[in-house]
């Protein structure tokens, strides 16, 4: 089951939203590429390509530097896209929006800065049974050295987590909540609502892996209330080599620096470094300025179709795809929780994913095969691996159909 | 299709779906763990090895099938073989997937051996074909170290 869409599409046109994506016309041994990884990570669109392609051919200088008119405008570019991405996800100041390399350094920043010094022996730190790896290992190394204790809330057999149990979990010993509001293996959307609302009163603070919900769903700071929230550019149609922290203000203020060096100070003498200002602070040296640029152009094209449309197509796909998929013999669908997002992951009884994936690749259909590093959810549902197709707006119900055809190939060569 | 056919020949898919020599050794001399974190494929093999040569094996384990017939496959060709016959076999076996070898297998006295030939057209494969070797020779070394397929 999923949530039902809201609207059914009026102006949402696939067949022209595919056309700003290039890569959607490539043939993969003469067959048109079914991209079906998303989840992985998204294609990406003309208007990110060209606007990067513009900087550096036209405007190319470094950031925050020059007084010369050319890094001027790079500066005034590359800080564009921190009001765009605040503005993107209701942020209340631009100040709260740090730029990294992608969630996994964001989470490891927050891990580093926030929870660390804040942690004793004997605290804990909960995550959940669904977490990616970015968001169990960087709390199981700051766990370790400051033996801290690591805890995990459990979910039921469709994927969904018991939040029921999660007072339980929540005690005067917890530092910090970390959750993915999208599962990446399962596709289950958690409710964050309930979940940052038990936390917070208990005064725990909630940190939230949005890699996978933000290219899908509407995200609000406002709404949300959560304290950090971490996402990657490439997963939502940007480029590679930046993500978002987005941290409240004053936590963000009473934070130390992740990583020192230029752009993160004011003063520096060999006695003393005075420390720049947010969100500086937490830039140290040169940042991906032609990928800010980037994720700027990809912010722009994702409003200009709007976040409800992308929402609301994904999920008629989603219900498209899930109807097929389960007239297949032998097939099983892990994770069937209520609400979910554009990503499923399924079994073919007594064939293993890979075979199924290297099958489908014949037919130019892009699939994950494997954990998707995502290893306790596997062992969680007794399974090596799974096959993952996680969709993006730019697919068709022709694709899934194509996908369906794949998996009956599959079954026919394994007789 | 036919390089599908090619890699799932019919051979493939009964020594994966009914593999041979699979438990364990009560009186194993040798053994190693295999591991794939690339996809998760993991392997167990114990040997018994006397005077030089492999007396008998037994493999326990979960992966695709490529590879469950890779090990299956190999516990039969490597019975009574030495280390030194077992690495040279290993090498044309490898030369055999990652498309070295032209030739087809036959001639390179792989004998059954050869129905892997279609993993060369998929290279991402390969890894799945070769672990359990890797796993036998760090078995033969009695290596404590998870073999991959990593060197």
């Amino acid at each position: 089951m999923l949530m039902p869409a809201k609207n059914p599409i009026t102006s949402f046109d696939v067949r022209k939203v595919r056309k700003d994506f290039p890569a959607l016309e490539l043939l993969i041994r003469g067959k048109p590429l079914v991209y079906l990884d998303n989840g992985a990570s998204t294609q990406k669109p003309s208007a990110v390509l060209e606007a990067m392609d513009d900087f550096y051919r036209s405007r190319y200088a470094n950031v925050h530097r020059g007084v010369y008119e050319l890094s001027e405008k790079a500066t005034q570019s590359f800080e564009e896209t921190r009001d765009k991405v605040k503005n993107f996800i209701h942020a209340g100041d631009r100040k709260e929006i740090i730029f990294v390399r992608g969630t996994t350094e964001g989470i490891n920043l927050v891990a580093h800065s926030f929870a660390r010094p804040r942690l004793q022996e004997g605290d804990e730190v909960l995550i959940t049974a669904m977490e990616h790896h970015a968001n169990i290992v960087p709390w199981q190394m700051i766990c370790a050295e400051k033996k801290a204790r690591l805890r995990v809330v459990p979910m039921d057999a469709t994927g969904t987590l018991m939040v029921d149990h999660l007072d339980s979990y929540l005690t005067d010993k917890t530092r910090i909540l970390c959750v993915a509001h999208v599962s990446n293996a399962l596709g289950t959307i958690n409710p964050l609502e309930t979940i940052i609302h038990k936390a917070h009163r208990m005064g725990i603070p909630v940190l939230v892996d949005g890699a996978q919900a933000v290219p899908h769903l509407l995200v609000d700071m406002q709404e949300l209330g959560c304290d950090f929230y971490v996402f990657s550019s490439h997963k939502m149609y940007g480029p590679t080599g930046i993500g978002i922290v987005y941290g409240k203000k004053e936590l963000l203020e009473a934070m130390s620096p992740y990583q020192g060096g230029g752009d993160m100070i004011s003063s520096v003498t060999f006695e003393k470094t005075t420390y720049n200002d947010l969100p500086y602070k937490f830039e140290a040296g040169t940042p991906a300025i032609a990928e800010a640029i980037g994720l700027g152009a990809a912010i722009d094209y994702l409003q200009a179709i709007g976040m409800e449309s992308i929402n609301s197509f994904e999920n008629e796909l989603l219900a498209h795809a899930r109807e097929e998929l389960n007239k297949i013999p032998k097939l099983k669908l892990i994770g069937e929780a209520f609400c979910r997002s554009s990503i499923f992951s399924f079994t073919i009884d007594g064939i293993h994913p890979h075979d199924i994936a290297s099958i489908l690749d014949r037919e130019g259909i892009a699939v994950r095969a494997g954990h998707h590093c995502a290893q306790p959810v596997m062992d969680f549902f007794k399974i090596p691996a799974t096959v993952r197709a996680s969709l993006s707006f730019y697919n068709t119900r022709e694709e899934i159909d194509a996908l369906v055809r794949g998996i009956y190939k599959v079954l026919d060569i394994f007789g | 299709m036919s390089e599908l056919r090619e890699l799932y020949q019919d051979m493939i898919l009964d020594h994966s779906q009914h593999p041979r020599n699979r438990g364990k050794l009560e009186k194993a001399t040798h053994h190693a763990d295999g591991f794939n974190p690339l996809c998760g494929d993991k392997v167990k093999i114990d040997l018994m090895v006397d005077n030089g040569t492999i007396k008998d094996i037994r493999f326990e384990g979960s992966g695709c099938a490529i590879s469950t017939a890779s090990v299956s496959l190999l516990t039969e060709a490597i019975k009574g073989k030495s280390e030194r016959e077992i690495e040279i076999l290993f090498g044309k076996f490898h030369d055999l997937v990652t498309g070295k070898n032209e030739n087809s297998g036959e001639s390179d006295n792989l004998g059954k051996l050869a129905v892997f030939q279609g993993v060369r057209e998929f290279p991402m494969r390969v890894k799945c074909a070769t672990l359990s070797w890797h796993t036998l020779l760090a078995a033969l070394k009695n290596e404590k170290k998870v073999a991959t397929t990593e060197k």
